[in-house]
């Protein structure tokens, strides 16, 4: 038996084989080859293999997520066997005598191209559409599968530690659990599998072996355990584990459909917070009974330039339809600190986290705030959008950030393009200086929302990258708590709500304590909300107390 | 061989969406199907480059189809661009 502890950072148990990650190759070398016939079958297999996983994703996109989303994954289908896009493959294998991935590779960049050069927004975005899909043929071409992870069953997937981008690029479907070298409760991978609601251990460290590649193990997310071959009184100990976990599973089966409210009448709003539109299906699958934060950042993220207004309108008109009515609440872009896209060409800061992140990148560049505001603005008839700024310190800000937003009304209105005056304007309460002016803030901005993280890390002066900050990084620490409630007092002397979209919110033993401040929404990972439901359903608001306050 | 004229009221044009779906209808019928703008023509099932004519809200196409079947192509491509477009 071999065992290697970690620290659990999203519980449940899960076996499976071990899997190392590996940052898909992006770059694709021209070889000469002497067997054309034998590159066009290779080619073949892997359009039928691109084709196959595309029907497969539209499929499930069918059932969950909306027909829109379906039809993304159809019309990606239809272009890899696409009669021009298959012809200009196959002249290029023929003519050059090379490997398929050089011809794929140059193909995808020809008919892309095509599209970036037409004199048509939306058809510029179709550019990144051709890209996608070429660098699917190309996966399946090299073995490395949707989502860099080539196996036909789903996998512990094993890493120093996952960037927010390969996070996204993920398979999902493919991953019972993750077990990092490197990370924290707050790294990406941590947050990540609590959206999925799946097991993972990070600060692994070094006993995590290559060579456990395949091998069939065990993660124990509460204990921080990866268990190799347990012997016969540990695997009986887990197989228990596991039981009881599907038992409780069944259990909160039966909270679907149920009101969130306390015994005594309390109504909360439980909310999700998601990372992409993909993670609507999780939403839905939960019961959530709105999106309480839809981090923006994917778009950015994900992209190797700025996305357009086009490909942003469609990820918010997209999530907005598929809640149907029910609030979303986007929250605009949030980069800087540990978050960095290359193509923002930020300067290196000494202390990214005190430096120019979040809403601060907004009103210092205005053209890329507007681009989001608009499409915001846009998607705003499909549903019920709120906008929510990060990063709020002061009342200017906020001001600025209404005008931004009255700006881009004007001009919808001048072009004849509809969207909801009445979409809400929120801020994220996550610095100590929010939280002492919150009574001001609160008179401009229709509800709040608590990070609780970055409310941790900048009241407590903790880092929240930093893995050896233990003890010192509390978020249950009286000083955080307290300023929640000055924050929750300031918002409803001025009748508007206050959320809280961190970490902390799906915190079980936190609730008396919101329920006493008097928190009016939580939004947790989707995998929260039904044991989140169930603990609701079991307080009374009225007699729980504010002593966790106390120091 | 059997056409029609159509002018787009859609105000997207013919975009992803629609042009798979077209993609789709025109594939159903041993004729060949064809969209028309400002002289260049593309077959119905040639998603990309249908997608390359780049047709707008307000543009008008002819529509053609040829061959076997081609009363029966018109008629479901006609109705088509009709619910669709």
């Amino acid at each position: 038996m071999i065992t290697i502890q970690g620290k659990g950072v999203s519980k449940g148990i899960a076996k499976g084989p071990i899997y190392f990650f590996r940052s898909p190759d992006a770059s694709v070398t021209k070889k000469t080859v002497a067997d054309v016939a034998g590159e066009k079958a290779r080619l073949a297999a892997a359009q039928a293999a691109s084709i196959a996983q595309l029907n497969d994703l539209a499929e499930k996109c069918q059932k969950d997520a909306g027909e829109d989303m379906a039809m993304l994954f159809e019309t990606h289908a239809m272009f890899v066997e696409d009669e021009d896009f298959v012809q200009s493959i196959m002249d290029i294998l023929e003519e050059e005598s090379c490997n398929a991935e050089y011809a794929v590779d140059e193909a995808g960049k020809q008919f892309s191209a095509m599209f970036a050069a037409m004199d048509d927004a939306y058809m510029q975005a179709r550019a990144a559409d051709i890209k996608d899909v070429a660098r699917r043929i190309l996966d399946n071409l090299t073995g490395a599968a949707a989502g860099g992870i080539d196996s036909e069953e789903p996998v512990l997937l094993a890493a120093d530690d996952l960037a927010p981008s390969e996070t996204l690029q993920l398979d999902k479907s493919k991953i019972l659990g993750f077990v990092t070298r490197g990370g924290s409760g707050n790294s990406h991978t941590a947050i990540l599998a609590r959206t999925m609601g799946i097991p993972a251990i990070c600060s692994a460290g070094e006993a995590l072996l290559e060579s456990y590649q395949g091998r069939m193990s065990y993660i124990d997310g509460e204990t921080g355990q990866l268990i190799i071959d347990p012997d016969p009184i540990t695997l009986a100990a887990l197989k228990e584990k596991f039981e009881k976990q599907a038992e409780l599973k069944t259990l909160l089966e039966t909270m679907k459909g149920q009101e969130d409210v306390t015994l005594d009448g309390k109504k909360i709003m439980l909310y999700c917070n998601i990372g992409s539109p993909e993670d609507v299906t999780a939403v839905l699958n939960n019961d959530g009974q709105g999106i309480g934060l839809f981090r923006s950042e994917f778009l950015y993220l994900r992209a190797s330039d700025y996305p357009t207004e086009d490909e942003q309108f469609e990820a918010y008109r997209t999530v907005a339809a598929a809640m149907n009515g029910k609030r979303v609440v986007i929250r605009t872009l949030d980069i800087g600190a540990d978050k960095q896209v290359d193509y923002f060409n930020m300067k290196k800061e000494e202390n990214p986290a005190l430096g120019v992140r979040a809403i601060r990148i907004c009103l210092n560049r205005p053209e890329v705030f507007r681009t989001q505001l608009r499409a915001l603005y846009r998607a705003s008839v499909y549903g019920k959008i709120a906008i929510m700024f990060p990063m709020i310190t002061s009342v200017w800000e906020v001001k600025e950030c209404r005008r931004a937003c009255k700006s881009v009304m004007k001009e919808l209105d001048a072009e004849g393009i509809p969207y909801d005056p009445d979409t809400e304007i929120g801020i994220m309460i996550e610095t100590p200086a929010s939280v002492l002016v919150a009574p001001e803030l609160a008179e401009l901005v229709d509800f709040f929302s608590v990070g609780t993280n970055d409310l941790t890390q900048y009241t407590l002066a903790c880092d929240r990258q930093a893995n050896d900050l233990g003890k010192f990084f509390d978020p249950h620490h009286p000083a955080v708590l307290r300023a929640l409630k000055m924050a929750a007092d300031a918002a409803h002397k001025a009748g508007i709500w206050i959320g809280i979209c961190g970490e902390l919110g799906a915190d079980l033993t936190m609730l008396p304590t919101f329920l006493a401040i008097g928190i009016d929404e939580l939004s947790v990972s989707p995998a929260s909300v039904l044991p989140l439901r169930a603990a609701i359903r079991q307080s009374i608001a009225k007699t729980c107390t504010l002593e966790k306050l106390e120091c | 061989m059997k056409q029609f004229a159509y002018t787009i009221q859609d105000p997207l044009g013919i975009h992803a969406r629609p042009a798979g779906l077209l993609t789709k209808e025109a594939k159903k019928y041993a004729s060949l199907c064809t969209i028309t703008k400002n002289g260049v023509t593309v077959k119905a099932g040639q998603l990309m480059k249908l997608m390359s004519l780049g047709v707008k809200q307000g543009d008008t196409v002819t529509v053609t189809a040829e061959g076997e079947d081609e009363d029966t192509a018109i008629a479901g491509l006609k109705a088509f661009f009709e619910a669709n477009l």
